[in-house]
């Protein structure tokens, strides 16, 4: 156990703020919150993404003007470039979500789910 | 490069380049937004059908972004499969759009969420890259967020968010399935993936990377019972909006799904993965059933069609798992002319619903009696349309249905075809009531409704019409015209079941070898 997780620490961590991201989305009665729990979530993906591209010993994917670039080891560069799409698009989502959020407190009046819930039942 | 293979990048930067123009045009003129985006669904269209003729004539025609190789570049495939998906996406958003120049809702800004949902569903059909399929994934989901949430009333808003925290967390649940896919195998191209995944060194990696997907995609497609954004969202989405979603937005997320069973994991992986077949079958058959009995205790007509769409998506999940379980050609051709088929046949309905909401001022299935003697073109369009959702032949229904119960009854999966048979009577269930109020309930009373107007959140006939007199101006010929179209091909497609599946053959032989 140790052993593995000295080894794999990463990933164990990943995975971890992934369980609290979706927590926090299930649990929390706060739409603000949820909302930043969905935003943990997708963070541990990108964190996921950058942890698997790393390798022992490499360096950054620059390639630097040698003879052979071919022979150094770096760092895989796909996933970097994934995460970094997929962070744009993580904050497109976060953006509409918070209209969203805005245009229901100006009508409601209240962040809390259970309260929205109560006054919806109430029209 | 010949000019076909431009066509398909054209595709996606066409829609998603116009959708500045209604906002910018917007500056200087009104109403530019339905120029603009009748303009480009048209060219779309006319696109779609010359890439559709190539294809099927030449075969498979592909694009390498950039000129990059395969191996990290990004590719756009259109094969006989995405191709079919295209001309219905098209094709619906063209249709979508007459009903909308009348029946609103307007606004340039409307406009410019229309086409960056276009762009996003026809990059969903293009891609050959599980990555930038999440990217138009997200796309999509963004952009009918914003349709959605575009509804009068604060509801609307309330249903976008619910729906825009379980969208985000399915794509995220997909986005991990393409990590374990990445880490497993090093490549995201499909093909290469394709080639990969058998070969793979830890299995267990593509199984873990399988079932996230399979999460994912039980969410986007709506399946008991992750489906709780999907009624909400369709009732709330103003009425000439739900059409355009409840058509495509599931529908593209069911057909990338298909596209990564049979062209990246493969028919013959995924049967040797133990209980592969039985998670799609099972998600597949209780979503048939849920949705159906839902949709028969509904009384808003917008949400029990939305429920029937979780029950006819059920449908094609199931016949997936058929594919998988089975290797049955048959059944990914049923499942792939129920996509067709259901998309038509949804399109065609809620613009139905749209129309008897704008001109009748009925929303609950008891405000529609008496509708087919006011309104009888309108009433015998969306019989037609509810008779061929059921499998009455000759609608486009039945043909789904019965390739993928023929498909499940030659791989001995009696439970399926017994699920197919039990829901098809519960869909004739709720489909009956419906007919039943419009043909032979006499309208309640001929009197002002102010009660029913304001308890559904606000009708067009605000000043009060009579009933069966009411706003019937608001409806343009054309409104009319674009459901009757829906029902006509809706029966003509009825027939065109064989051709559909001559047509899909040299993609069935290729994956199913």
């Amino acid at each position: 156990m140790i052993e593995f997780l000295s080894s794999y620490y990463l990933y164990a961590l990943v995975f971890v703020v992934l369980g609290i991201g979706i927590y926090m989305v299930i649990a929390s009665e706060n739409l603000v919150k949820k909302l930043i729990g969905v935003n943990l979530f997708q963070t541990a993906i990108f964190l996921f993404f950058i942890a698997m591209a790393y390798v022992e010993g490499g360096s950054a994917p620059v390639v630097p003007a040698e003879k052979n670039p071919g022979d150094l080891l770096v760092a895989s560069p796909l996933p970097q470039v994934i995460v970094l799409t997929a962070i744009v698009v993580g904050i497109a989502l976060t953006a509409v979500g918070l209209a969203l959020i805005i245009r229901i407190y100006a009508e409601y009046g209240t962040l809390r789910e259970d309260t929205l819930r109560e006054v919806r039942a109430d029209e | 490069m010949s000019s076909v293979d431009l066509l398909p990048p054209l595709l996606i930067v066409a829609p998603l380049l116009a959708a500045t123009l209604p906002i910018a045009l917007g500056l200087r003129y009104d109403r530019a937004g339905w120029s603009v985006a009748a303009l480009t669904t048209t060219g779309l269209f006319a696109a779609v059908v010359a890439l559709a003729t190539v294809v099927y004539t030449d075969g498979v025609v592909t694009h390498e972004l950039g000129g990059y190789p395969q191996t990290y570049g990004i590719q756009l495939v259109a094969d006989e499969f995405s191709v079919l998906i295209a001309l219905l996406v098209t094709a619906v958003a063209a249709g979508v759009l007459v009903y909308t120049r009348r029946g609103g809702p307007r606004g340039n800004t409307f406009y410019t969420a229309y086409l960056l949902l276009v762009g996003g569903l026809l990059g969903i059909t293009m891609t050959g890259d599980v990555f930038n399929l999440f990217v138009f994934l997200e796309i999509t989901s963004i952009a009918t967020y914003a349709l959605v949430a575009s509804g009068d009333g604060p509801e609307s808003a309330v249903a976008a968010l619910q729906y825009l925290i379980l969208g985000t967390v399915a794509a995220s649940m997909y986005l991990i399935g393409v990590a374990f896919l990445l880490m497993a195998t090093g490549t995201l191209n499909m093909l290469e993936l394709a080639a990969q995944i058998p070969a793979a060194e830890r299995p267990l990696l593509i199984r873990t990377g399988f079932g996230f997907i399979v999460v994912g995609f039980a969410v986007k497609v709506a399946q008991w019972p992750l489906h709780t954004w999907q009624p909400s969202a369709y009732q709330q989405a103003p009425d000439g909006v739900t059409p355009l979603i409840a058509a495509l937005v599931s529908t593209a997320s069911a057909y990338a799904f298909g596209r990564l069973i049979v062209t990246v994991f493969g028919v013959d992986y995924l049967a040797g993965t133990q209980n592969a077949a039985a998670i799609v079958l099972v998600v597949g058959c209780v979503s048939v059933l849920a949705g159906t009995v839902l949709a028969v205790i509904q009384t808003s007509v917008k949400r029990m069609l939305a429920y029937s769409s979780v029950s006819q998506f059920g449908l094609v999940i199931a016949a997936y798992g058929v594919v998988i379980a089975g290797g049955s050609e048959t059944a990914f051709v049923g499942a792939a002319i129920h996509l067709l088929g259901h998309g038509l046949l949804k399109a065609g309905l809620f613009l139905s619903a749209a129309l008897v909401a704008t001109s009748y001022g009925a929303r609950t299935v008891d405000e529609y009696a008496g509708l087919a003697k006011h309104r009888p073109v309108v009433a015998g369009a969306m019989a037609v349309l509810l008779l061929s959702l059921v499998g009455v032949p000759p609608g486009v229904g039945f043909v789904g249905k019965w390739y993928i119960a023929l498909g499940a009854v030659q791989s001995e999966l009696w439970p399926v075809a017994a699920v197919i048979f039990l829901s098809t009577m519960l869909t004739l269930a709720y489909a009956a009531r419906l007919l039943e109020k419009m043909y032979f309930t006499p309208p309640a009373v001929e009197t002002p409704r102010p009660g029913a107007a304001a308890t559904d959140g606000g009708t067009t006939d605000a000043d009060g019409a009579i009933r069966g007199e009411g706003a019937a101006d608001a409806v343009s010929v054309g409104m009319v015209a674009v459901v009757v179209i829906a029902a006509l091909c809706a029966v003509a497609l009825g027939f065109a079941g064989g051709a559909i599946a001559d047509l899909l053959e040299p993609f069935l032989t290729e994956v199913f070898n």
